[in-house]
């Protein structure tokens, strides 16, 4: 009798059903999307990290930051020029190594010895700087300087290749490209990871020294080099042997080369910017840094919780929306919406005094009239559920179809990761005034498109909800229905 | 059968206090019909709700085969009900989402009886009043009269050995009224029920043996040896 009695009552009572069941759909859907969206916002911010840090690399070594003596003049590039004739054109080149930070190759081997400590690779980022230019004497022009040239201070984020710079009655082009300095010796660990070389080869781990270089993709396009051309750094001829193409379309530099030579080219000899530590265990991150921190001495280790820190940019507001705001407000949704269930069914039982009254006449017991109740209310519940991850599928799959573009300010603040960034700092005297501001603007912006995946966790909390939301909603009407005196069906009126 | 002692009911509606049943004492014999008759707010369906131990007197006994009803918890008040007490309503009470068979198996359902089991005496108990054609029917698919034929045989298909009817044709137009009317005494006859009815109609209670008559709260009770005998049967 009692799915009989059930089933009569929900094809007969449809739309009663179907206003309970959409009121719950509406909040697991809201939780489905927003917890899916979360997730992809997640999954962004993790793809952002995985292209500064590689795969596998668990946190980074890098050299401690020093606080610069007040008033101390912060390192920052040098460019000698004479002031020639007008309009007589002047060029220098300068490898410098990103972030002016180095620490000894020794400390490599230091980090890999700690506990807990899988392995450790070295790299080393350098950033080459081309300026050609020239002066042009009283061709200060009032306030177009002013207009053309960046705000002092904001100079750095956007300094690509190509930018020209004018002021002070000087113009010059800029051309800069990053450079890193992989261990060949161990290719499954660092920033190389997270690009598949695409064309051509990877470097063969006997070329510690070889003039030979990895191009990024992007890079490679931009300036028309193909495997087998040639690429000048410094005076020094290499030869590209592979095209590289980030996984996350962002790329750790624009172009690799072999440590060691990194190391000479740059005068940089037995340093490394960087070490890529891979944890035994990646569950005890924290403990790692520590054991680091304690026994390397001036050195900043970052994990990855650390960098996430230091996002910003929309992915981040968008992310911090999705989780605080979006969660509790599908949460608050879908309370009201299970509350809502709640008084429905309540006042549907209240309607249904007589036919309960008379039930219980019959001698149903009290239990047997609030299971009918409940049993109804659970129903509602699944079709509510069941509809509500339809809707949010199909909500989670129209934010994937469209992916709308998310971009993640780096902030390379968090110590080691200053300098790796594609931006250069071309600050006038009094720009980017200090090394703090140089490494803030040393971030950059990476473009991620959002996805929101749902997982089977998230499908499963939607079940679970709209069961316990036919639950709650069932409480309400069999506290109302076990209340109900069996003299009741002998009432004349409803 | 029944033997009510000074059985007392009073509800409290803030401070107003109403005594729907002020002291009443009657007994109803195994097979008796007796009609209840009154004016409204009399306190007939109070007394229905007492001997069919829907509600509980404030005071007094309500013996039925030497039970007190008065005294049983709700559990068994439910099972006493579910056993031996067969209702019918004046607005028929039927589930409007169950069919007329349905309708009539819900007073079998607190028996325990199997389905198959309960269908073929829903089938039964609805041919035994004339509705064998319309067990798949809807409430709302039947006449009044036909509903209120539903609600009888789902009164007696538990074969109770109480059948309590309170206004059962005050709903239905005079025709339809003797159709039931015959058929309820025509099923007391036949069942040798206990069976108590209140009516308003004089048309009813002049048929009936025994007559109660309920006037705030105070019954008196008229025997009618002329009417001993059913008509129609
Ligand atoms: N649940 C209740 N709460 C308060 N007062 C009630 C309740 N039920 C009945 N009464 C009062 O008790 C008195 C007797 O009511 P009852 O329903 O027994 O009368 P009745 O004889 O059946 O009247 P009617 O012919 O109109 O059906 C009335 O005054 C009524 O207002
Ligand atoms: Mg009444």
């Amino acid at each position: 009798m009692f799915f009989t009695y059930l089933r009569r009552e929900l094809r007969r009572r449809r739309k009663a059903a179907l206003v309970v069941a959409s009121g719950l759909a509406l909040g697991i859907a809201l939780v489905i999307v927003v917890t899916s969206v979360s997730a992809g916002m997640k999954q962004a911010q993790g793809k952002v990290l995985e292209s500064l840090y590689g795969l596998g690399t668990d946190l980074t070594v890098t050299k401690a930051q020093e606080r610069p003596a007040e008033g101390a003049q912060p390192a920052r590039p040098r460019f000698e020029f004479q002031g020639g004739e007008d309009g007589e054109e002047q060029s220098g080149d300068r490898l410098m190594v990103q972030g002016f930070q180095t620490l000894a190759d020794s400390t490599v081997a230091t980090v890999a010895k700690q506990a807990g400590v899988g392995r450790a690779v070295g790299g080393l980022s350098l950033v080459n700087l081309k300026i050609n230019g020239e002066f042009r004497r009283g061709q200060i022009q009032r306030g177009e300087g002013q207009s053309q040239g960046r705000p002092p201070g904001q100079g750095g984020t956007g300094g690509g290749p190509g930018d020209t710079v004018t002021g002070g009655g000087a113009a010059f082009d800029v051309d800069s490209f990053t450079l890193y300095g992989t261990d060949v010796t161990t290719p499954d660990l660092g920033p190389l990871t997270t690009s598949t070389v695409t064309e051509g080869r990877a470097f063969r781990t006997t070329e510690t020294d070889a003039a030979v270089v990895v191009v990024d993709s992007a890079y490679a396009q931009q300036q028309d080099l193909a495997v087998g051309d040639e690429l000048t750094v410094k005076g020094v001829t290499f030869e590209v042997i592979g095209i590289a193409t980030a996984d996350s379309g962002q790329s750790a530099a624009q172009v690799y080369l072999p440590l060691e030579r990194a190391q000479t080219l740059s005068g940089s000899a037995g340093k490394v910017t960087t070490v890529y530590v891979e944890a035994t265990d990646s569950t005890r991150i924290d403990a790692v840094k520590a054991a680091i921190q304690k026994n390397v001495p001036g050195t900043t280790v970052t994990t990855s919780a650390d960098l996430a820190q230091t996002v910003s940019g929309s992915l981040d507001t968008a992310a911090g929306l999705a989780s605080d705001v979006g969660r509790w407000l599908s949460y608050a949704v879908l309370l009201a919406a299970v509350l809502v269930a709640g008084l429905l069914t309540s006042s549907a039982v209240s309607r249904r005094v007589r036919e309960f009254g008379t039930l219980k006449a019959l001698g149903w017991k009290s239990g047997r009239v609030t299971r009918q109740v409940v049993g109804e209310a659970l129903v509602h519940g699944v079709i509510g559920g069941a509809l509500g991850i339809a809707v949010g599928l199909a909500g989670a799959y129209a934010v994937t179809a469209v992916s709308p573009t998310l971009t993640a300010e780096l902030g390379a603040s968090a110590g080691g990761f200053a300098g790796r960034g594609g931006g250069v700092v071309l600050g006038g005297p009094g720009g980017a005034g200090g090394p703090g501001a140089a490494r803030t603007a040393a971030g950059r912006s990476v473009d991620i498109a959002l996805t929101a995946p749902v997982s089977l966790t998230t499908v499963g909390l939607a079940v679970l909800l709209a069961l316990a939301g036919g639950l709650v909603a069932g409480a309400f009407g069999a506290w109302r229905a076990s209340r109900l005196r069996p003299a009741d069906a002998l009432r004349r009126v409803e | 059968m029944y033997e009510l002692i000074g059985v007392t009911k009073q509800y409290r509606r803030g401070q107003a206090r109403v005594d729907a049943l002020a002291g009443i004492d009657l007994t109803i014999a195994q097979g008796d019909r007796l009609v209840v008759q009154g004016p409204t707010g009399g306190g007939k369906s109070t007394l229905l709700q007492m001997l069919g131990g829907l509600d509980r007197p404030t005071a007094g006994s309500v013996l039925l085969d030497g039970t007190d009803l008065a005294k049983l918890s709700e559990s068994r008040l439910t099972a006493v009900r579910g056993q031996y007490i067969g209702f019918v309503f004046q607005s028929f009470n039927l589930i409007p989402t169950l069919t007329a068979q349905e309708n009539v198996e819900t007073a079998l359902v607190p028996l325990g009886v199997k389905a198959a089991e309960r269908r073929r005496r829903a089938a039964e108990a609805l041919e035994s009043v004339g509705l064998g054609e319309r067990l798949a029917h809807l409430p709302s698919e039947l006449s009044g009269g036909q509903q209120q034929r539903v609600a009888i045989a789902r009164a007696l298909v538990k074969r109770p050995q109480v059948l309590l009817a309170d206004e059962p044709t005050g709903n239905l137009d005079e025709s339809t009224r003797d159709e039931i009317a015959d058929l309820l005494e025509g099923l007391w006859k036949e069942h040798g029920l206990t069976f108590v009815m209140v009516t308003h109609d004089s048309a009813l209670a002049r048929r009936a043996p025994r007559l109660a008559t309920l006037r705030k709260g105070r019954v008196t009770v008229t025997e009618n040896p002329k009417a001993a005998a059913p008509t129609g049967a």
